[in-house]
């Protein structure tokens, strides 16, 4: 029973990582059609220079952390706005060119990243409670994993509210529908592309900071590997759908987690073919629109 | 061929002069001109397949164009589609395109341009929208998504409408209500109308301007086309009183 309990709340943990990075994605193909490989670099960004603003104010403080969160998202938002708005803005409906100028940003930005902060990983200190664990039914479940739910719950609740009740949320949740039409009601389109730019990239490096305290350490590859997740999370939720994000983050993650300790560490592999299973059988996912 | 209307250009809301449109490198609309006076409704004819909807796609911007349009006097044919509709066009599309996962009020309330929408009109002509403002806009029948279609171009004052075959696929009777609310909508706002149903042309249509092949080939006041049987199977390919020239408009 405790085994159990501690895989599902790891994968909660790890769901809601995946889930941070997963929405933006979802968001940003939804309304613009753009698959986006760069955005494990706003992640990495983020948290690289989150970090590195907590070590100079704290380490290891609730304070620091809390600048750590607040600069990656900024970081993460910016960086995403001005990617959208130098290089993507131009390639809309060039869908070929938008991957290999993606690929490419995300390639070069690994480089750039190591020739600043190294090829080895940096380790962080995060205050001491997220490292210490709390017993619930039997298992010991490291504090952290409550911290990264928590925080994911937040994000899910702030971007749902956006949506719902903003002029741009609106805007945001028409143009995944048909972004056509939208320009066809007298509004600039292009502004809520921006936008939804910048929320996906807060939540991705808001996420880098958290990536950070789940692995301890912040590396130039952070992002990368968790982009490969997040990808897969959104195809498994329905390209576009928030909601779907969420609930397939938390099942990719905890199915992860299983299989990796009741069958041998196959949780990739597990993965992957829950992946092929959702293509054959519901190829939109979960809550994606129909073809 | 009528080719004598329209020619004043002061007044004229919309000139439309050598418009060529294209979709994936596909020519879809090839070498048209023509004027939308700035009263009444002009009707854009043409079998089907001719480029009807292809050419007020072009006006909008929504589909790659070359070509000079003039919207009351000033060019916007290298303008984005958002500013071209600012300017005060009102896009009623064909097949709806509501936004199916809105409710009413939210297609609304997105359409709205201005801080003084004209939702008393829109009250007025569509009743039924009110009952319905937080129903789901993709749970709407096709007579009552045409509704919300139409009343997101009269919420706004609108210098012109551009309004593709609002009344495909509905049934008679909401056929008819569609024509009542573009009869009262062109008392204010001059119309470019495409249509199939001679019934709701003959109601409606001041003047006509035919296309054929992607080009236009007759233009005129809407009974030199209309009160010549051997024109209209000519030009639509339809008997004045057959097809969906049946279908039942209240005067």
């Amino acid at each position: 029973m405790s085994t159990v309990v501690l895989l599902l709340i790891t994968g909660l943990g790890l769901g809601a990582l995946y889930f941070l990075v997963a929405s933006g994605l979802s968001l940003i193909y939804g309304l613009m059609g753009v698959l986006n490989f760069a955005h494990g670099s706003f992640l990495t960004i983020g948290a690289f220079i989150g970090w590195e603003v907590a070590r100079r104010l704290s380490d290891g403080s609730w304070w620091a952390l809390a600048a750590a969160m607040i600069t990656g998202a900024l970081v993460g938002a910016l960086v995403a706005a001005a990617t959208e708005f130098f290089l993507i803005r131009r390639l809309y409906n060039r869908h070929i060119e938008q991957v290999l100028v993606t690929v490419g940003l995300a390639l070069a930005s690994v480089a750039l990243f190591e020739g600043i902060w190294g090829t080895d990983p940096t380790y962080v200190t995060s205050p001491s409670w997220l490292g210490q664990t709390t017993e619930i039914l039997g298992a010991r479940i490291p504090n952290n994993r409550f911290m990264l739910i928590v925080v994911a719950v937040l994000v899910l609740v702030a971007i749902v509210l956006f949506l719902k009740f903003t002029r741009y949320g609106l805007i945001i949740r028409a143009g995944v529908e048909n972004r056509l039409m939208v320009t066809a009601l007298g509004i600039d389109v292009r502004r809520a592309f921006t936008l939804v730019f910048a929320i996906g990239g807060a939540a991705a490096g808001l996420g880098g900071v958290l990536a950070s305290i789940y692995y301890g350490y912040v590396s130039a590859h952070i992002g990368g590997s968790l982009l490969i997740f997040a990808f897969i999370v959104t195809v498994i939720g329905g390209l576009g759908s928030l909601a779907g994000a969420a609930i397939a983050s938390v099942l990719v993650a905890v199915l992860q987690q299983f299989a990796n300790f009741y069958l041998g560490g196959t949780g990739d592999l597990a993965v992957v073919l829950a992946l092929a299973a959702v293509l054959l059988l519901r190829p939109r996912g979960l809550l994606g629109a129909k073809a | 061929m009528s080719t004598n209307s329209s020619t004043n250009l002061s007044s004229n809301i919309l000139t439309v002069r050598n418009l060529y449109g294209r979709i994936e490198g596909q020519q879809v609309v090839e070498d048209v001109s023509f004027d939308v006076p700035d009263t009444g409704v002009t009707a854009l004819l043409g079998r089907n397949g001719v480029g009807k909807t292809s050419t007020i796609k072009s006006i909008l911007g929504l589909i790659d164009r070359t070509g000079e349009v003039t919207l009351g006097g000033r060019r916007v044919d290298r303008l984005p589609t958002h500013k071209v509709v600012q300017l005060g066009v009102g896009y009623v599309p064909e097949d709806r395109e509501v936004f199916g996962k809105l409710t009413v009020a939210e297609n609304l309330k997105l359409a709205e341009r201005s801080a003084k929408p004209n939702r008393a009109l829109v009250e007025k002509l569509f009743p039924d929208l009110v009952q319905r403002q937080a129903q789901l806009a993709g749970t709407l029948s096709g007579g009552q998504q045409q509704m919300v279609s139409l009343a997101r171009a009269l919420l706004n004052q609108n210098r012109l409408l551009l309004v593709d075959e609002p009344t495909k696929g509905l049934s008679p009777k909401i056929v008819g209500e569609v024509a009542q609310a573009l009869l009262i909508a062109a008392r204010t706002v001059p119309i470019l109308l495409v249509e199939q149903n001679l019934q709701v042309i003959r109601q409606l249509a001041d003047r006509v301007v035919v296309l054929s092949g992607g080009r236009v080939v007759f233009t005129g006041e809407a009974s030199e086309l209309l009160d010549h049987p051997e024109r209209i199977q000519r030009f639509l390919g339809v008997h004045s009183g057959s097809g969906q020239a049946d279908a039942a408009v209240p005067a």
